[in-house]
C-alpha cells in the first residue's frame, strides 16, 4: 500500500515536473521528432486496446499517449526513464517484450527447455532404431504364414464379397 | 418465414447428425452394417437440413430480415448483395453454423466415396467425424443461434436476443442493421474464413481415419495413411492459403505496415498448420519405412485438438484480441469439448500402442529417417513456443495477477533460429538416402549448392556489415533454393541426356512423373520465397513518419514523398473519405501518385487506415496518412514504410499451392509408388483384409 502511494506521488511529481520542463524549453525550440517517438511507442503495446503496438494504434487514447512520449522526451526523459514510466503506471502489460525476471521468465525459458529436451528424445529414438536394427537383423517380419490359415482366409474374404 | 424454416432445419440437422454418430457407433461395435448404413443415410440427411440452414442464413442476410440478431448484426442496407451473402462468416453464429456445414458436406462425401474400400474403418470414421460436427451443430443450435430474433424486454434497456419470446418482452425489428464490420469488407478476409474452415475441417477427416484406425485395432495396417493423403493435402493446402490471405489483408487494411503480427488470433491459426505440416512431412515416413507409427498419431490427435483450438480462440474471444470481434458463453462449452476429445484420443492411442511398432530399423544416425524426425522436433517445439507464448498472459494473469503483453519481440526471438533450422533441414533433406547416408557423399551432392549460397551469404555480408544476422538468413535461404534448384537440375539432365529430351520437355515429365516428388520441391520453393519476405521484414524494414505542409516532402530510403493536398468526401457505402494526394520521387523522378486515405465508417464509427502503396519486387513503399490539420486541411502527417521483399510473400503463397496441386492431383495408377506401401499392401492381402 505504502508502495503504492509513494509510487502515484513520484509519478504525480514527475508529471508535474515534465509540465514544468516543457515549459521551461519552450524557448530553446526542440521537440521530439516522430521518429524519435515511434521508436519508444514500438516497444509498448497500448494500455487499453488488446495486442495492438502503441506506434501504430489509432484510438484517441494512444494518440494522447504518444503526445505524452513527445513531452517526456522534449524535456529531456531518458527511454528508459519513459517505459519505465510507463510500466509503473500501467503495468507490465504495456511491455511488448516480456521481462527475463521472475514469474515471466518462464515465458522464455520454456520454449528453450522444451527444443532441449526435444532434440534429446530424437536422440534417444534414433539410437534406439540403431541398437534394434542390429539386434534384429534376424528377426525380419514373417510374412510367410501357415499354408491353410492363408487358404481359409482366402475362401473367408471370398465368401465376404 | 424463412429463417423459421432454417431454424427447423438446424434443429432437424442436429438430431440426424447426433444419430449418425450413435448408430454408426453402435453399428460398427456390435458389427450390424444395417445401422451403419442408416448412419450414413443420416449424414446425408443432415448435410441437406445444414445445407438448408445456410441457404435460408443466406437469403435472411440478402433480404435484411432485421428481426433476427444475427442478420441485424452483420448485414445492412448499405451493402450489396454479396457483401450480405458473405456476413454468412462474418459474424460468431454464422461462422460456426458454417464450419459445421462444411464439416458435414466432407463427411456426406467421405461416406459416399470410400465406402468400399475401408469397410472396417468406416463406421468409425463417421462416428468420430460426425461426433465432431453434432458438437458445432449443437453450439448452433444452443449457445449461438444464427436465427435467435430481438427482443425488447419490458423495462430493459438493451435488446435481448434470443429464439423464443422471453416473458413480457415485445419483438424488436431495427430500421437497419450494423452492417459487416468495415475492417471485414475485403477480398482477402471474403475469401479468409471459407479457406480456414475448410482447412480446418479437412484435418478432421485424417483424424477420424486414424481414430478408427485405433478403435479397430487395425492401426498395425497404414492403410488409413494411404486413404488420408489427399485429405491431409486438401486441408494443409486451404489452411496455407487461409493463412496467406489473412496476412495479405492484414497489409492492406490495418494500417500498421506488416503482414503478420503473431496476434493471438494468428498464432491460433498457425499452431495447427505448424503441426499439420510436420504431419504431412512425417507420414511419408510411415508410408515408405513403416515408421513413426506412434509419432504419427500423436501429430494428427495434437493437430485435431489445435484446429477445435483454434476456432474456439477465434470465435470466442477468450485470448482477447484486435481480431475477436465476437464474445460469448461458448468457452466452457469448447474448453469441455476439447478437453475430453484429447484425452479420448490419447488414452485410445496408449490402449493400442503395441499396434504401432515400427516395420523396420535405422542403420545409421545420418539418414532421411532421423533428419524427418530432427524436422518434426523443430516444428513441434515452434508450436510450443507459440501455444506458450499465446497462453502466457493468461497463465501470468491467473497465478500472479499481472497481465503480460507477449509480443512480435518475443515471438521473432525464440522462433526465428528454429525456422532457420528447418530452412537448412529443408536444404539438406531431399539429397539424403533413407536408412544410412554416408557424410562423404552427402557433402560431395551438397558441396555446388552449399558453396554458392556460402559465396552470395558471404558478399552479402560484405555489403550489409550492419545486420550480421541478415547474412546468415540469406546464405540459409540461398542455400535451400539452390538445393532445391541443383535436384531439378539433377533429373532435368538425366532425362535430357538419356532420353535426348528438350530442358522443357524433361522439366514438365520431370514434373509429371514424380508428381509427390517435385511437387514436394515446389511447394518448397514457395516457402522459402515467403521466408525471404519475412527476413525482408526482421531486418530491414525502414520507416519515418513527420508532418508536412503542402509541397513538403519526406525522405526515406532514396526515396522523396511530396505532399499535394487533402481533399474529403463521402464515399458510397457509408464512409467518409478522407484522401491525400502525394507524389512518390526517387533520385528526383515521379514514379507515381500515392493516394493514402482515412476511412470513417460513421455507423460503426470504425476508423480504417487505406494504405497508398509503391510495389515491386524489390521492395513496397507503403505510406500512410496518419494525422492532419481539422482546419483548412494545410498540413497532414505520413508515415513511410518502406518494406522489402514483400511480394515475394504472395508469390510464394501462389507457387505453394500450385506444388501442393501438382503433388496431390490424382495420377493414373501407373506411377503408384513402389517399395514398402506395396509390400504393405501385398501382405495386407495375403492376410486377408486388402481390396
Amino acid at each position: 500500500m505504502r508502495d503504492k502511494v509513494s509510487l502515484s506521488l513520484t509519478t504525480i511529481l514527475a508529471s508535474l515536473l515534465a509540465v514544468a520542463t516543457v515549459q521551461a524549453q519552450e524557448g530553446t525550440g526542440y521537440t521530439a521528432t516522430d521518429d524519435e517517438v515511434n521508436r519508444i511507442a514500438k516497444q509498448l503495446y497500448c494500455p487499453v486496446c488488446p495486442n495492438t503496438p502503441l506506434d501504430v494504434c489509432e484510438t484517441k487514447a494512444c494518440q494522447d499517449w504518444r503526445a505524452q512520449i513527445r513531452d517526456q522526451l522534449t524535456s529531456g526523459w531518458t527511454e528508459d526513464q519513459i517505459i519505465s514510466y510507463f510500466v509503473d503506471q500501467y503495468g507490465e502489460r504495456v511491455l511488448a517484450e516480456p521481462r527475463r525476471s521472475g514469474f515471466t521468465s518462464l515465458v522464455w525459458i520454456l520454449p528453450i527447455i522444451a527444443v532441449a529436451l526435444g532434440v534429446t528424445v530424437a536422440v534417444q529414438v534414433v539410437r534406439g532404431w540403431r541398437r534394434e536394427s542390429k539386434a534384429e537383423v534376424a528377426d525380419e517380419p514373417a510374412a510367410e504364414l501357415p499354408a491353410e490359415t492363408v487358404a481359409r482366409l482366402e475362401r473367408e474374404l471370398r465368401e465376404l464379397r | 418465414m424463412i429463417a423459421d424454416i432454417g431454424l427447423i432445419a438446424l434443429v432437424l440437422g442436429f438430431l440426424l447428425s447426433g444419430y449418425a454418430t450413435a448408430a454408426s457407433a453402435y453399428g460398427g461395435r456390435r458389427g450390424r452394417p444395417l445401422y451403419v448404413e442408416s448412419a450414413r443415410n443420416a449424414v446425408l440427411g443432415a448435410f441437406g437440413m445444414l445445407t438448408l440452414a445456410v441457404l435460408s442464413l443466406v437469403y435472411s442476410l440478402v433480404t435484411l430480415d432485421f428481426s433476427r440478431a444475427y442478420v441485424a448484426d452483420v448485414s445492412s442496407r448499405a451493402m450489396s448483395a454479396f457483401l450480405r451473402a458473405t456476413a454468412l462468416w462474418g459474424g460468431q453464429e454464422g461462422s460456426i453454423l458454417f464450419w459445421a456445414w462444411i464439416m458435414v458436406g466432407f463427411v456426406a462425401v467421405v461416406s459416399l466415396r470410400k465406402w468400399d474400400r475401408d469397410r472396417e474403418l468406416m463406421p468409425w470414421v463417421i462416428a468420430v467425424a460426425m461426433a465432431t460436427t453434432t458438437f458445432f451443430v449443437g453450439l448452433s443450435v444452443f449457445v449461438s443461434n444464427p436465427f435467435a430474433k430481438l427482443w425488447l424486454e419490458q423495462g430493459a434497456h438493451e435488446l435481448t436476443p434470443a429464439v423464443f419470446r422471453p416473458e413480457n418482452a415485445v419483438p424488436y425489428i431495427p430500421e437497419d442493421g450494423q452492417g459487416l464490420n468495415p475492417l471485414l469488407r475485403h477480398f482477402g478476409m471474403i475469401g479468409h474464413p471459407p479457406t480456414t474452415y475448410v482447412g480446418f475441417t479437412g484435418f478432421v477427416i485424417p483424424f477420424a481415419f486414424a481414430m478408427a484406425a485405433l478403435i479397430t485395432g487395425r492401426s498395425s495396417q497404414d492403410n488409413w495413411i494411404q486413404t488420408t493423403r489427399r485429405w491431409t493435402l486438401l486441408a494443409w493446402v486451404f489452411l496455407s492459403i487461409g493463412l496467406i490471405l489473412g496476412g495479405r489483408w492484414a497489409y492492406d487494411v490495418l494500417g500498421w505496415g506488416g503482414f503478420w503480427g503473431w496476434d493471438p488470433v494468428e498464432n491460433a491459426m498457425l499452431m495447427p498448420w505448424l503441426t499439420g505440416t510436420a504431419f504431412v512431412h512425417s507420414v511419408m515416413i510411415q508410408e515408405k519405412r513403416g515408421m513413426l507409427k506412434v509419432w504419427n498419431m500423436i501429430l494428427i490427435i495434437l493437430t485435431y485438438a489445435l484446429v477445435i483450438f483454434g476456432t474456439f480462440i477465434t470465435r470466442t474471444g477468450l485470448v482477447s484480441s484486435v481480431h475477436a470481434f465476437a464474445k460469448s458463453a461458448l468457452g466452457p462449452a469448447f474448453f469441455v469439448f476439447i478437453g475430453v476429445t484429447f484425452l479420448a484420443s490419447m488414452g485410445l492411442l496408449f490402449r493400442r500402442l503395441d499396434t504401432l511398432r515400427a516395420d523396420h530399423e535405422l542403420q545409421g544416425l545420418l539418414s532421411r529417417e532421423s533428419v524427418f524426425l530432427l524436422q518434426n522436433v523443430l516444428f513441434l517445439a515452434i508450436t510450443f513456443a507459440v501455444f506458450w507464448g499465446t497462453v502466457f498472459p493468461m497463465i501470468s494473469e491467473l497465478f500472479t495477477g499481472t497481465r503480460i503483453s507477449v509480443g512480435p519481440p518475443y515471438y521473432r526471438k525464440v522462433t526465428g533460429p528454429l525456422f532457420a533450422g528447418l530452412v537448412l533441414l529443408m536444404g539438406i533433406a531431399p539429397v539424403l538416402a533413407w536408412r544410412r547416408q554416408s557424410v562423404r557423399l552427402l557433402l560431395r551432392s551438397l558441396a555446388p549448392p552449399l558453396l554458392l549460397s556460402l559465396l552470395a551469404g558471404g558478399l552479402w555480408a560484405f555489403g550489409h556489415r550492419q545486420h550480421p544476422g541478415s547474412a546468415l538468413a540469406l546464405w540459409l535461404l540461398s542455400f535451400a533454393i539452390l538445393a532445391v534448384l541443383f535436384e531439378f537440375g539433377k533429373g532435368m539432365q538425366a532425362r535430357m541426356r538419356s532420353l535426348g529430351e528438350s530442358a522443357m520437355a524433361a522439366l514438365s515429365r520431370l514434373l509429371a512423373r514424380n508428381r509427390r516428388r517435385y511437387g514436394g520441391y515446389l511447394v518448397h520453393l514457395g516457402v522459402v520465397m515467403i521466408a525471404l519476405a519475412f527476413v525482408g521484414d526482421a531486418f530491414f524494414k525502414q520507416e519515418t513518419q513527420g508532418p508536412l505542409g503542402q509541397g513538403e516532402s519526406l525522405n526515406l530510403a532514396g526515396y522523396s514523398l511530396r505532399y499535394e493536398g487533402l481533399r474529403q468526401y463521402d464515399g458510397s457505402d457509408g464512409r467518409e473519405v478522407l484522401e491525400a494526394t502525394t507524389s512518390l520521387y526517387k533520385d528526383g523522378r515521379l514514379l507515381r501518385q500515392l493516394m493514402p486515405r482515412q476511412d470513417y465508417f460513421v455507423v460503426q464509427q470504425q476508423p480504417m487506415t487505406v494504405p497508398g502503396v509503391y510495389s515491386t519486387l524489390g521492395e513496397d513503399v507503403y505510406v500512410l496518412l496518419v494525422g492532419w490539420e481539422e482546419i483548412g486541411l494545410q498540413s497532414a502527417t505520413f508515415k513511410i514504410y518502406v518494406n522489402p521483399l514483400i511480394n515475394w510473400a504472395w508469390l510464394g503463397g501462389a507457387l505453394l499451392v500450385l506444388g501442393t496441386v501438382v503433388a496431390a492431383w490424382p495420377s493414373s495408377g501407373a506411377t503408384a509408388n513402389a517399395g514398402y506401401a506395396l509390400r504393405t499392401a501385398k501382405r495386407a492381402a495375403a492376410m486377408g483384409q486388402g481390396d
